[in-house]
């Protein structure tokens, strides 16, 4: 989905995100900015129908106007010129992952991608990938394309088979992030992730996207939302994710969607 | 003869254990009658000290006179005059400690009662007065300003009045700062603050909402795209936390995120409103400032049936504004002065159980002239908790300094300005309220924003 919002297109980067209220009562939702238009003034944003706001988004035609839009927000991603460098995408971590490695791609770096999904519906930006990526590797749970399994065996046989990477950056849901760490972790190659925790505000106000990063406490709004994945506390994340999930359910429920 | 009853007309207010169920406003208002007769306890002091006591000096036993002779527009003019958001002032201004507590009528029984004649006077005019037609000559000079808190409403409702062409960038989805998105419906209604800023853009001023600056754009390029000063009101927005053990753990929330979620993403509507705000059944909230009592009394409102008010120095010196720890008791809030929290303890879901707490004694005075708590040995209990909110300050949000090169901060983050002009150390760029102060009050931040207008407007005209 393209967006015209000149304040966010004229400034925005590679690993920024933008907060997006699609009506006059609704949440403030995170989307990270997977390209932009500096002439038109547009950005563009991919996402995936998980609950209400999305679901109401998704409902928008050409033309329409959403509430809010705000951005860009969060750190530029620092891109690193190394010798190789392997993303690996989950679900719709392929929207974030997408600015990212076209950048190192025109800053002359070979890059490689994974891109995993339950099924081969859910992988995404295939196509777009491949205008720029020496290898594009598939993973989907249930085999429909690519190699049957998760991001993580392609990743294994990838280090297996002697390629070297100084660098990945790994963008997925909590679980995939951990598992992809775990491995580099293991073969010592610097990884980046992008943490996705629940926001209100993006700027720094309210707290509630709270990350243990080496640590510390930070905001993954202001401070992230990439970081170093070797010193990100996952389990801590993957539990502050689930503080709202009954009431996401109620919420489908209740307004009678 | 002045009326020498020494306690103050009282005042209507819901029930306790009414309004501790309901968003409404707790304290109903002043009548015409009630405002008239309370009027007639005011001396007319020669050398009123109570004006001494009011930040911006209003010209209280002027207005007072008029109340008394009931012509309340011609008293609403007066407060004006140096007040724009009276309404707001007469309810949340500490008054205690500002105009009623340098009343003389305070020396023996109750002062007068300043704040509830102040806020009598500003809903009646708001109830009846017709807009009234401006025409202001433009200057052609264009001025921004960052926040649309009470720092940034007052400076560019200023600004406008003289000429200038002024342009107000927030951030968030909604005007109002801390009055729409910190301080509570029940104390401050929300339909009252929108309608106070809506008269400034009456007048002409322009708000850009959803522009972060230093983000979506920085001051030197506002100064580049033809604004010739730039008014910086961007508060104090970033929550402190206690640095003590499960701080991170589901169920504790900074006041700033508990408070946005129920105030301006209207969580206690929801799923009428869909974002969520969880409350449990057994609430700490740590702090007894402003923000600590607005989030213990919210709690309350959403179903809690304990609420802790945990506190590590004693009852005297609690920063919140007395009717709001009086309020507060009355709906039951319960109050542990001279306790510390020292950690959180989780279920192994990672959910919030209980609360450590270690007991404390008032030692010698601190540099604050507070006397400083000193831990108990050997004191500490748990308390079972579900829900911990942590309200013990903010400080400014360090977007702009990162962003602005040649802007001097103190170490704290607070933006250096001349005191007299509020000027920073950058050629242009103004600064006031809490960004400039810390989290301080909504009076102060009015009166830095005036007085920024008015030293932009000396040095624009040259
Ligand atoms: C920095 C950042 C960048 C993101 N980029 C993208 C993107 O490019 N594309 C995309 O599809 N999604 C992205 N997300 C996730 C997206 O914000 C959530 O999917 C969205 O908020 C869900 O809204 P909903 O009302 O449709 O679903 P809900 O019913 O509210 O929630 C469904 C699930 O989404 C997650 N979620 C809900 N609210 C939030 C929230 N405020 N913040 C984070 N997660 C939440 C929870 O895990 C929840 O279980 C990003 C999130 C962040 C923080
Ligand atoms: C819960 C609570 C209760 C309180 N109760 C009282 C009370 O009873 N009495 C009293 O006198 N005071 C009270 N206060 C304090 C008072 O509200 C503040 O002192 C006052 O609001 C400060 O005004 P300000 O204009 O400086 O900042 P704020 O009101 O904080 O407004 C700043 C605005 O700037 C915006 N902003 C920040 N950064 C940027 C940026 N980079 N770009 C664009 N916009 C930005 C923010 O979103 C915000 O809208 C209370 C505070 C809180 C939190
Ligand atoms: S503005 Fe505040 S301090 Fe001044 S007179 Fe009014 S209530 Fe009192
Ligand atoms: S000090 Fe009190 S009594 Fe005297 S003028 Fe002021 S309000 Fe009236
Ligand atoms: S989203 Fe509120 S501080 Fe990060």
């Amino acid at each position: 989905m393209e967006i015209h919002a000149p304040f966010v297109a004229r400034k925005c980067e590679p690993g920024q995100f933008i907060i997006i209220r699609v009506d006059e009562k609704g949440e403030r939702v995170p989307l990270t900015i997977a390209d932009y238009d500096r002439e038109k003034e547009t950005v563009t944003i991919i996402y995936q129908v998980v609950g209400y706001s999305t679901e109401l988004l998704s409902k928008k035609k050409e033309g329409d106007y959403v509430a809010d839009f705000v951005g860009p927000l969060g750190q530029p991603s620092i891109l690193h010129k190394r010798e190789r460098v392997l993303g690996v995408a989950g679900g719709v971590g392929a929207a974030p992952l997408y600015p990212q490695l076209r950048k190192l791609a025109e800053m002359g770096v070979p890059v490689d991608v994974i891109i995993g999904g339950k099924s081969a519906e859910f992988v995404i930006l295939k196509e777009k990938f491949e205008e720029f990526c020496e290898n594009v590797f598939i993973a989907t749970d249930d085999g429909s394309l690519g190699t049957k399994g998760f991001v993580t065996n392609v990743l294994e046989d990838q280090i297996a088979k002697g390629v070297k990477y100084d660098e990945v950056i790994a963008i997925g849901p909590l679980i995939m992030m951990k598992n992809v760490v775990k491995i580099t972790k293991q073969h010592d190659i610097p990884t980046m992730v992008s943490l996705n925790p629940i926001m209100i505000d993006g700027t720094g106000m309210c707290g509630g996207c709270r990350v243990t990063v080496g640590g510390e406490t930070k905001f993954a709004c202001v401070d992230g939302p990439d970081f170093d994945g070797f010193q990100v506390d996952f389990d801590e994340c993957m539990k502050r994710q689930t503080m709202f999930r009954e009431e996401e359910h109620e919420c489908k429920i209740g307004r009678g969607k | 003869m002045a009326n020498m009853s020494p306690n103050k007309v009282a005042m209507p207010e819901q029930d306790p254990n009414v309004r501790n169920k309901n968003f409404k406003e707790v304290a109903l208002g002043y009548t015409k009658e009630m405002a008239m007769e309370e009027a007639t306890r005011c001396l007319n002091c020669k050398n009123k000290p109570c004006v001494n006591g009011c930040p911006v000096n209003v010209p209280i036993p002027e207005f007072i006179e008029k109340v008394a002779a009931g012509d309340f527009e011609g008293a609403y003019e007066v407060i004006t005059s140096e007040n724009a958001l009276p309404a707001i002032c007469g309810r949340v201004c500490p008054q205690e400690n500002q105009c009623e507590g340098k009343c003389v009528r305070g020396i023996k029984g109750e002062p007068v009662g300043i704040g509830r004649m102040e806020r009598f006077v500003a809903d009646y005019h708001m109830a009846n007065a017709e807009p009234a037609e401006v025409s202001i000559e433009k200057n052609g000079k264009k001025v921004a300003v960052v926040g649309c808190g009470p720092a940034g409403i007052t400076c560019a409702g200023e600004l406008i009045k003289k000429g200038y062409e002024v342009t107000v960038f927030e951030a968030l989805h909604k005007p109002g700062g801390v009055l729409s998105y910190g301080i509570p419906e029940f104390r401050l209604p929300k339909d009252l603050v929108a309608k106070e800023i809506e008269s400034v853009e009456n007048l002409g001023v322009k708000i850009e909402t959803n522009v972060i600056v230093g983000r979506s754009v920085t001051i030197d390029e506002l100064m580049e795209d033809g604004y010739e000063a730039v008014f910086v009101g961007s508060g104090a927005g970033l929550p402190r936390f206690l640095n003590i053990p499960g701080e991170n753990y589901l169920g504790v929330y900074s006041a700033n995120e508990f408070l946005t979620r129920v105030n301006l993403m209207k969580g206690y509507e929801f799923p009428e409103y869909p974002t969520p705000v969880k409350i449990g059944k057994k609430v700490a909230v740590v702090g007894a400032g402003n923000v600590a009592m607005d989030a213990a009394r919210t709690a309350k409102r959403l179903g809690a049936d304990e609420v802790y008010i945990v506190y590590r120095r004693s009852e005297e010196e609690a920063p919140a504004r007395l009717e709001e720890l009086h309020h507060a008791k009355e709906e039951g809030i319960i109050f542990k002065f001279l306790n510390n929290p020292v950690a959180i303890k989780a279920n192994e879901d990672g959910w919030v159980e209980k609360m450590e707490i270690v007991k404390q004694e008032l030692g010698e005075p601190d540099a604050s002239g507070r006397r400083s708590p000193v831990p108990i040995e050997g004191s500490n209990y748990d308390i079972d908790v579900d829900t911990v909110v942590i309200a013990i300050g903010q400080s400014p949000n360090p977007l702009i300094r990162h962003t602005t090169p040649g802007l001097d901060v103190q170490k704290w983050g607070g933006i250096i300005v001349d005191e007299e002009t509020m000027e920073s150390s950058k050629d242009g760029v103004y600064a006031g309220g809490d960004t400039v102060t810390g989290a301080a009050t909504v009076i102060l931040a009015m009166g830095a924003g005036k007085k920024a207008a008015a030293a932009i407007d000396k040095k624009l005209r040259g």
